[in-house]
């Protein structure tokens, strides 16, 4: 290309990709919800194919990790430190990979969730997911910190976010020590294995909002810079 | 000398030419560096750009080029050695063209970034060099050059910071910033109009035989600049605001009301670039044509042929329309996050220096200028990646720039000279 080269000076923005990419993470853990409602009527070949559709997102959101890392080259100069951002997706990462463990887990053992303990169930779950959707909120103002320099409103505004972010994720850890309380009252007469994956199913829709409040500090990382 | 007497019409003609391929390859090449920022952030068309330079392009070398001229043709090399033998002045002057043109047009073709000043200029140092030794070379200047590579980009690149950070604080740290941005872009308007037209009034337009007083160039200018910001606020009030769009922070619309500014810097670095960069071609065609008119007398204080600068404005618009829209259309995808806001920062900045550099007589690089504002709006954590990559390249390329424009020049010299037969 010729005499592009001043234009070459503008590296490939990773901003862009990287909100792309927490929206399609936040899609995948989304899917979990009318997914569950699936698993609560047993009907197991639509919650297969939910289980499909989150397995692609995963995928996709892989790919995306990829070409963002790719576009980081050492040499690239940017308002945020490089290592930062690339934490950042991993983390953003590890919400999708967890959404796609649970959807196979759950479809490969064909759990069944005690009636009793659904709503709080669902409850707990759309709570997870407020989480990773807080986080997507505060990843896609991004372009607008960059618009500001990084600095003064803006920040205050996301710092804002993130705050909120934190108190959902508490939310979420009460709400989990009560879903436990109730499993444990019915545990009894429930098969012992599928018992025991249950438990690690909460545990891991858990982590969700877990891995959200990760990305909001990662975040909270790059603006104290 | 004889061969002055002799073939003096068909000298001035082959400088003409050589001139001419000179500004054509800049017009080709550079502008797509000077109008760059202005398509990557969508805030003019391919078609407006070209449009926008072609005008402002020709009334940058039109009405202020006229100053680096004075420079390149008697501050980089002493005239006086070369009192007695002006034939090899009228010859180096135009290999020293027809060597920066040639690598002009071979360094696009491998895609490096190479200044046009600097290579016009290693041009003439070089057949300085061959034709009355190091003596010619006024090495002060040279260094100044040298000195150029630091303080050009250093200075565009604070301009650019300060602009960029004045509007963070006046309307994006703001509660209400399309508010805001309604109520300040007229005034950056109105700052890109008084440098303009500043220079222009003080250093251009003598040259088409108005002279005006200190006070009154001042005024002229305040007043051009009230009038383009006052142009410029009606232009923006009525605007359509789509009042959905992003309601919190409303950046979509301040940047719509940014890419009006971003009109003006445009129009400004075609201006600025046009000033700075016709130079390069006619400043050698100049002398050429100095002392064939004077017979080999090589006068003190020369004019300007009417028709050197139109030439060189001509060249420009030519190759800018002929192959500057290949090199424009290669813009667009891959570039970084590139808005009107940052853009303008960028380019306003680069555009002041280039034309306050032009002022003051320094032949600096468009590209030198460009890449220090983009710096320096990156320094204000503005752009989101810049490749540090090239920019060391480029600056790789400023450097080599002059010794191979040189060598160049000193073997295209001794061809002319054989064929010349002096």
């Amino acid at each position: 290309m010729p005499s592009n080269a001043f234009l070459g000076v503008f590296a490939k923005s990773p901003i862009k990709p990287i909100e792309e990419h927490i929206k399609i993470v936040h899609q995948a853990s989304e899917s979990l919800i009318p997914f569950f409602e699936h698993v609560f009527k047993g009907e197991w070949t639509e919650a297969d194919a939910l289980r499909v559709n989150i397995r692609n997102l995963e995928r996709e959101a892989d790919a995306l990790k990829r070409e963002v890392r790719l576009q980081l080259p050492r040499g690239l100069f940017m308002p945020v430190e490089r290592t930062d951002l690339l934490e950042l997706i991993t983390h953003q990462d590890k919400i999708a990979n967890k959404a796609k463990d649970i959807a196979g887990r759950v479809v490969g053992r064909e759990m069944v969730i005690p009636e009793s303990i659904q709503n709080e169930f669902v409850a707990y779950l759309s709570r997870c997911v407020d989480a990773t959707k807080q986080a997507s909120k505060a990843i896609n103002e991004l372009d607008e910190l960059l618009e500001t320099g990084f600095r003064g409103r803006e920040v205050v505004l996301v710092e804002k976010m993130l705050s909120e972010l934190d108190a959902i994720e508490q939310d979420t850890d009460d709400m989990q020590i009560r879903i436990r309380q109730e499993l444990r009252q019915v545990e009894a007469d429930l098969n012992p294995v599928d018992v025991m994956f249950l438990y690690k199913i909460i545990e891991w829709v858990g982590e969700l909002a877990d891995i959200a409040e990760r990305v909001g500090a990662r975040l909270e990382v790059m603006l104290a810079r | 000398m004889d061969i002055i007497a002799s073939h003096g019409s068909m000298l001035v003609l082959i400088a003409a030419a050589v001139g001419f391929f000179m500004a054509y390859g800049i017009g080709a090449n550079d502008v797509a560096n000077a109008m760059g920022t202005s398509v990557g952030s969508k805030a003019l068309t391919i078609k407006q750009a070209i449009i926008i330079a072609m005008i402002f392009e020709f009334a940058g070398a039109y009405l202020a080029g006229g100053e680096v001229t004075s420079t390149i043709r008697k501050g980089i090399i002493d005239a006086a050695p070369f009192a007695d033998i002006p034939e090899l002045m009228v010859l180096g002057m135009i290999s020293a063209l027809f060597a920066a043109g040639t690598w002009l047009l071979l360094a696009s073709v491998l895609g490096w970034p190479v200044s046009t000043t600097h290579s016009i200029i290693g041009a003439i140092i070089g057949f300085a060099l061959v034709a009355v030794g190091s003596e010619a070379i006024q090495w002060g200047k040279v260094a100044g050059i040298v000195g150029s590579w630091v303080v050009t980009p250093a200075i565009s690149g604070f301009i650019a910071y300060l602009i960029f950070m004045s509007a963070q604080k006046l309307i994006f740290d703001t509660d209400k910033p399309l508010t805001n941005a309604k109520r300040f872009v007229p005034f950056y308007m109105g700052l890109a109009g008084f440098v303009m037209s500043l220079v222009t009034i003080k250093k251009g337009l003598k040259h088409i035989g108005i002279n005006l007083g200190t006070f009154e160039g001042y005024a002229l200018a305040i007043g051009i600049a009230v009038l383009i910001g006052l142009i410029g606020k009606v232009f923006i009030a009525r605007m359509k605001m789509d009042p959905n769009a992003d309601k919190q922070m409303q950046f979509n619309n301040v940047e719509k009301v940014f890419a009006v500014l971003m009109v003006l810097t445009a129009c400004c670095m075609a201006f600025a670039h046009g000033s700075n960069d016709v130079a390069n071609a006619i400043g050698p065609l100049a002398a050429v044509v100095n002392i064939v008119e004077n017979n080999g007398e090589m006068a003190k204080k020369a004019e300007l042929a009417w028709w050197i600068l139109p030439l060189g404005g001509l060249g420009i618009v030519v190759g800018l329309a002929v192959l500057g829209k290949k090199v424009i259309k290669t813009i667009g995808e891959g570039i970084t996050h590139l808005t009107p806001s940052r853009g303008f920062a960028a380019e306003l900045a680069a555009a002041s220096t280039v034309v306050i550099a032009s002022g003051t007589g320094l032949p600096i690089s468009t590209t030198q200028t460009l890449v220090g504002a983009v710096l320096g709006v990156g320094m204000a954590r503005g752009i989101a990646a810049l490749n540090m990559g090239v920019i060391r390249n480029i600056v790789v390329s400023w450097v080599i720039t002059l010794p191979v424009g040189a060598a160049l020049a000193i073997v295209i010299f001794y061809i002319l000279r054989s064929v010349f037969g002096v």
